[in-house]
Parts: C-alpha cells; structure tokens; sequence
C-alpha cells in the first residue's frame, strides 16, 4: 500500500486576530451596538475569530462613506483607477498562501483548490478589471460610459475571496465605490482584504466591508442610498432581494442556484469524462452553483461510466482541508450539513439507490461522504433540488434530443457540460441547451473574460468578461 | 487473451476496426488530470517507503555507441548493490543494455536476482527486415538476456498497417521464448494520446508483457500524461482479458521528485497491483543517483554531495 503521509500546509504564515471590526472609510471600526459573532473552522469546529455584527446605523455609516468617496473616486481617470486595482491584484499575489491558508480554514475547502483555484483566480480577475479601466469608452456600451454609483454586494460562503473579487473587481473599474457583506461563516479572508485595501492606499471610502447575517445584507440591499444591487446567493434570498429593489430606482445583478446537467454521450473521452464528472459535483464538495449535480449517461454506455466512477470515487481522499493531498474537504457549516443530510435522505426513500465509498470521516467538524444517487428519475426530487454538498444524482437517456430534454426540464439554468468526441455535437447540442455556461468536454473551468450567469432562476446579469462592466455601467 | 477477444487481430480490417472503436483520449482532461496528481505532496515515512520502491523499479541503462565491456562492468556492479555504503539499500531491478554487451553482463549478473534486458529489433529506430529483428532477438536471448526491449514498427504504425506491426510483435514474442518481452511505442513519435492507447492495445493483443514508453532516442520521451494513458490502457486490458501488463516510461525521468510522481500516477490509476519491479519500471540511468542522494538524506538528515554516490 502507498500511504501518502500527512502533508499539512502550516498555519503559521496566517495572523487571525482574536476579533475584527467593520471596515468603513478606510479604517476599522467597532459596531454601533457592539455585537459580534463567531467565526469556526468548520473541519475541527475550533472558534477562528470574533467578527463584528453590523446593526442599521454601522449599514447607514459604510453607505454614506462610499456615498461620500464616489464623487472623486468616479472622477479620477482610468489609469490612475487601473493602478490601484492592479495594486490590489499584486498584493493578493504576494500574500496568496496566507490567503489560501485562511480560506481552507474559514471555509473548509482543501488548500489544493485554494491555493491552485480561488487565490490565483481572485488576483485574475483584478489584473483583468484593471485592464478595463481605461478603456471603458471601447468596451460597447456606449461613446461616455459612467459609473452608476454605490454598490451594495452580498456574496456566498462557496468562494469567500473569489466571489469578492467577482464583485469588486468591475465595480471599482468602472468608477463605482462598494460596500460588501462577505457571508457569516465565511468573513475572514474578506476582512484580509480589507487590510490590503489599506496596504495599497485605496482612497477611504472606496471598499467598505460590513460583516454579519441575513439582516446585515437586507439592510444594506433596502438602504435608499445604495444604485445598485449585486448578489450571489440561494435562489429564495434571491427572490427577496428581487421583491425588496421592485420599484426602486436600483439596478440589480442576482447569480443564484443550478441544477447542472452533464451530459455523457457514448462516444466521450470516457476517462476524462469520470474526472469531468467528480470535478463537476465535488469540487469544493459541491458548494458550486454551477455543479455538475445532475449526470446524463446515454444508456449504451452507462455500466462502463458508472462502474469507471465508483472507481474513481473510491480514489477520493477526504479530510484536513490544510493536507496538500485533501480533495474534499469539510462542508462548510452545520445547518448546510443538515441540508444535505435531509435530501440525501429524502433521496433514499423515494428509491434511489444510494452508494458512497468507503471513507472514513473525521469525529468533529461537518463531513459528508461523496455520494452518487443511480435509478433517479426527472421526478426524484434531488433531481430537482440544488442540494449544494457532494451528492450526485446519475440518470440516463437513450437520444440527443432526450439528454438536451431532460437537461432543459428544471426551473435553472446557470450551466451545463457535454461530452463527445464529436464536435458538431458539442455545437448543436450547446445550442440547445438553456445555461448560461456550457463546457465542452470539460467543466468547471473559470475564467476572468468569460462571462458568466443564469438563464431562468439561475439569476440575471453577467459577471466576468467584457460583459460584466455592464452591470457597472448606467 | 485469444479467448476473449478471438476475432480482434484475425485481419487488418478487424483490427482497425477495434483500435478506432477504442475511447477517445481528451489531450486537455489527460494532461490536466496528470498535471493535478504531481501537485500531490509526498513526505516523510511515505517518500521514504517510494524511493525504496522506485530504486527497485530502475532499468539501469546504457544504450551508447560508446558503451564498452568496462563501461557495463562497472554498470552491473551498481546495479547489484547502488549504495555500496548502505547494506541496506535495495538493487534495481535491471540492467538494460545493447544485444553486444550482453554476454559481457550475463556472467556478471547470473544468480543476483538483477534482470538482463536487451534491447532488440534495430534498436531505435526499428527500420530493418523483420528477420534482422528476429535474429537479434535470438541473438541476446541466447547470449542470457532475460528481458527483451523490441521497438515497435512506428513506420508501418503511422501509415495505418497494423496488422503488420502486430505480425512483428507476434514474431519477435515468439523469438523471445522464455524471455520477457518489453514493446517499446515510441511516443513521442506516435505525437497523440489517441495513437498511444492504440499502440498500447496492438502491443498487448500481440503478446506484450510490458509496454514501454520510449527509446530514450527521441525527444519528448516518457511524460506523466503519456504514462496516464497507458496504464489506464492496462488497466482496461486487464479488466477485458484478465491479463495483468507492465508499463515502463522510460527517458527523461532525472530526479526522486518525478519518480514519486510517476509513482502516485500508478497509485491513483491502476493501484496496488501494480506498485511493484514486476509491473511497473523506470528506464532510466541519472535517476539511481539522485534517488539514492535523497534515501541518504532521508536516513541521515543531511545531503551528501554527489561525490559520495558512484559515477559509473
């Protein structure tokens, strides 16, 4: 037996400060009322951090300082902006293993998939926004483009630093200042860039980041001073936010849940197709809203496919997030945990059959086992339901025009992924198929000029790429 | 092998028809899914158990115009004891030569437990008459090679005549009597990953015990994604017929570093059952040094220069 021996990437070069306050006009602050909250690893349930809990007047105060900073933030020229948030893409280089650190901890992500994917794709999507700056009168969305204003950006537990990133990246291109609520379980790398907000002397004002709960990032999305609205989250938070902004004069973006079909077809690069498929449903455990979730087998290669991914799946080495070798890590908090378990159970008596590998657990901390679900059919309800954790559901079908059918029938629509040798299939079926994104013989591949969004109740608007200036631009 | 799949090498048309109705290997998915598994991080007690492993998993080489009696004197030597200060310390598991050399080596090596692979059939560049092949084969077999390295008709494969690379194959398998026999693809020559799980399934449909990546001779040689292919090629080979085949990359493989690479890519891929000097090899001749530089360093905490370890 080749036993890989511990391999853990140190926690020495991460400094997580016993509490932290709201970053507002440049500097920490203490909240209003003084509450606060608690920040746990969720792998070992070990309390990181105390993290302010901003109430309405903290929401009032980081909405007026970026009130106050958009004015000249706005009329600075675009390479004087361009140097800053290239700036900001520099130090998140330089400090990416502390980054990376702080991620698998806060989030319970392996480091592999923090250090290779979130970090290098965070500074990306700042070099890539950067470049835009001064170049806005090109990008086709009109002879004087300009800023629309204050940004109020709610963003998920998924992709704490990435999905920040996502969002300040355009926003502060195009001239707009920000306030951010990073996640509750997930604030600490957020308030990281807090600190290099500072370290690359952003103008005060420009990025405020406001941390705490539902009512937290409610606050802020009602605040009358705030022109625009940009959240990635559940579909359900979704509809409120939808609901709250109707008949305001606030332009919102919404990137919501998935239900990804992939789709095998006989004649697939069937080796690559089984690691599509585990990097499609459980990379970062599945906390993707783009997630393969749903696997469409044609039924003359079924056996071959799924007898190859249990294979695969028993290769899967789940535990410590920091361990180099880790490829699944922990679920990120006990109530997601609770989710996953109530439909994975919900799975097993409607009468999918159920099948993990065998893998031991770790005693604290939220674990769930890679799990594929066969025998499910369009009306299973984990076929329906974004479950957001390690769960596959496997189906088959007989014809193209059945796959692109079957994929089609769920109310999302954010992406999906096609397998075939063929490359007028790939074509024609991506045609078809009503997602956002679709990838070809590959999945999960991120890209900052890619744009990226949902059709249906996946969400509207487009982050990344050229496209997604527009949601930054009135 | 014959019994289960009888019909497949029976004609030219029947054998094109299998090698094309074989999966399709994606170039991004297969580098990548290489490319991740080198990220994977081994140390401690774990490189130390791999490093033992991949000293007794080396095929010591040498394969120069200059080689002499001296020169593969020396090589046996090291080849039956690596460290001479380390009683310990595994012997490799062969000793890879041209056909001239080997009466030299044989004596030399008789008894060791060290195996003696030739190379054969116009090493490297297999353009000769298959009976040239043939008697060269004979030739170090006789003389006590117990392994042979053939190269495969790369001319004959890339023109798309495969029953005739399969008809050599055949042949030099036959020459080989006892003797093991290697079927060296040439990779970098066959240019795609889909030619390669081609030729890795012509090769063990016509007998291959092993199935080798390179000559050394031509540039790129052994690749962990070329390697991918081929032990996942095995893998389905074996699940199909029952028969268990080696793979050896061989050329360019220099340091500890990427034998443990080459190790968790077997690991990961076809498991256990192949962690062994009977399934997998390292075709190689600078890899020994470093392998045994890093096993000193594991043992005593320190680096010996490489003035300690033996240049032969």
């Amino acid at each position: 037996m080749f036993e890989y021996a511990p391999a853990p990437e140190s926690r020495s070069i991460v400094d997580i400060k016993p509490s932290y306050g709201l970053f507002v006009n440049g500097s920490f602050a203490e909240p209003t009322d003084g509450s606060t909250f608690k920040t746990i690893s969720p792998a070992s349930e070990e309390v990181l951090a105390e993290v302010a809990e901003a109430g309405p007047s903290d929401v009032d105060r980081a909405v007026s300082a970026a009130r106050d900073a958009f004015d000249r933030w706005a009329a600075l020229p675009g390479a004087t902006r361009a140097k800053y948030i290239y700036r900001l893409a520099r130090i998140i280089q330089e400090r990416s293993r502390e980054l990376a650190v702080l991620e698998s901890l806060d989030n319970g992500k392996p480091i592999r998939e923090s250090r290779d994917v979130d970090v290098p794709l965070a500074a990306a999507h700042f070099f890539y926004y950067a470049g835009w700056a001064d170049k806005l009168e090109h990008a086709g969305l009109g002879p004087s483009p300009r800023p629309i204003g204050v940004a109020a950006q709610v963003i998920p537990w998924n992709f704490p630093l990435l999905m920040l990133a996502w969002k300040i990246a355009p926003a502060l291109a195009g001239g707009n200042t920000v306030v951010l609520k990073p996640a509750e379980t997930t604030p600490l790398t957020a308030l990281v860039f807090a600190e290099i907000c500072q370290q690359a002397d952003l103008p005060p004002g420009v990025v405020n980041i406001i941390t705490g709960a539902g009512a937290t990032g409610a606050r802020l999305v009602e605040h009358p001073g705030v022109d625009k609205v940009a959240f990635t989250g559940s579909t359900e938070v979704g509809r409120q936010i939808a609901r709250a902004v109707a008949g305001t004069r606030k332009r919102v973006t919404l990137e919501l849940g998935g239900k990804a079909a992939n789709i095998v077809f006989d004649d697939a690069p069937i080796d690559q197709a089984v690691e599509g498929i585990v990097n499609g449903i459980f990379f970062n455990q599945g906390h993707v809203c783009c997630a393969g979730s749903r696997l469409l087998v044609q039924e003359s290669v079924y056996d071959g496919v799924l007898a190859a991914l249990k294979r695969r799946m028993a290769q899967l080495r789940v535990g410590d997030p920091l361990d180099k070798n880790t490829d699944i890590g922990a679920i990120n908090s006990a109530a997601q945990l609770e989710r996953i378990r109530t439909l994975s159970e919900i799975g097993s008596s409607e009468g999918a059959e159920r099948w993990s590998p065998p893998c031991s657990l770790p005693d604290r901390g939220f674990w769930f086992a890679p799990t594929i679900f066969t025998g499910v059919t369009q009306a299973h309800r984990i076929a329906r339901e974004e479950i957001f954790g390690p769960v596959l559901s496997v189906l088959t079908f007989r014809t193209p025009a059945e796959a692109v059918e079957k994929a089609n029938n769920t109310p999302y629509g954010l992406s999906a992924g096609v397998w075939t040798e063929k490359g007028s299939r790939i074509l024609a079926i991506a045609d078809q198929l009503r997602a956002g994104v679709v990838w070809a013989n590959t999945f999960n591949k991120f890209d900052p000029s890619s744009p990226f969004g949902g059709y249906k109740e996946s969400g509207y608007g487009r982050e990344g790429g050229r496209h997604g200036l527009e949601a930054y631009i009135g | 092998m014959t019994a289960v799949l009888p019909e497949v090498s029976s004609s030219g048309t029947s054998l094109r028809a299998f090698l094309h109705g074989l999966p399709g290997v994606d170039q991004v998915g297969a580098e990548q899914r290489a490319a991740m598994l080198a990220t994977r991080s081994i140390k401690t007690t774990a490189k130390e158990w791999a490093i033992d492993l991949a000293i007794r998993m080396v095929d010591l080489t040498t394969l120069e115009g200059s080689d002499t009696p001296g020169k593969v004197r020396a090589l046996a030597a090291k080849a039956k004891r690596p460290d001479p200060a380390d009683d310990s310390c595994p012997a490799v598991a062969a000793l890879c030569i041209y056909p001239a050399m080997v009466p030299v080596a044989a004596p030399l090596l008789a008894g060791t437990g060290v195996h003696l692979a030739s190379v054969a059939t116009a090493f490297p560049s297999g353009q000769a008459p298959l009976s040239v092949k043939l008697d060269d084969t004979a030739a170090a077999v006789a003389a006590g090679a117990d392994e042979i390295d053939m190269v495969i008709n790369r001319g004959a494969f890339l023109a798309g005549r495969y029953q005739q690379v399969h008809e050599e194959i055949v042949a030099v398998k036959g020459a080989c009597g006892a003797a093991h026999l290697k079927v060296i693809l040439e990779t970098g020559e066959l240019a795609t990953y889909d030619n390669v799980r081609r030729a890795s399934w012509l090769a063990m449909l016509a007998g291959a015990d092993f199935i080798k990546t390179s000559t050394g001779k031509v540039q790129p040689a052994a690749t962990l994604p070329v390697t991918l292919v081929m032990l996942e090629a095995v893998r389905d080979f074996r699940s199909a017929t029952g028969r268990q085949v080696g793979v050896k990359p061989a050329g360019g493989i220099r340091t500890s570093k990427d034998a443990i690479r080459y190790l968790v890519l077997v690991n990961e891929t076809v498991g256990t059952d192949w962690l062994s000097p009977d399934w997998f090899r390292f075709g190689a001749s600078t890899l020994l040094n470093d392998l045994l530089m890093q096993r000193t360093r594991m043992r005593t905490g320190h680096y010996s220069g490489p003035d300690y370890f033996t240049l032969d």
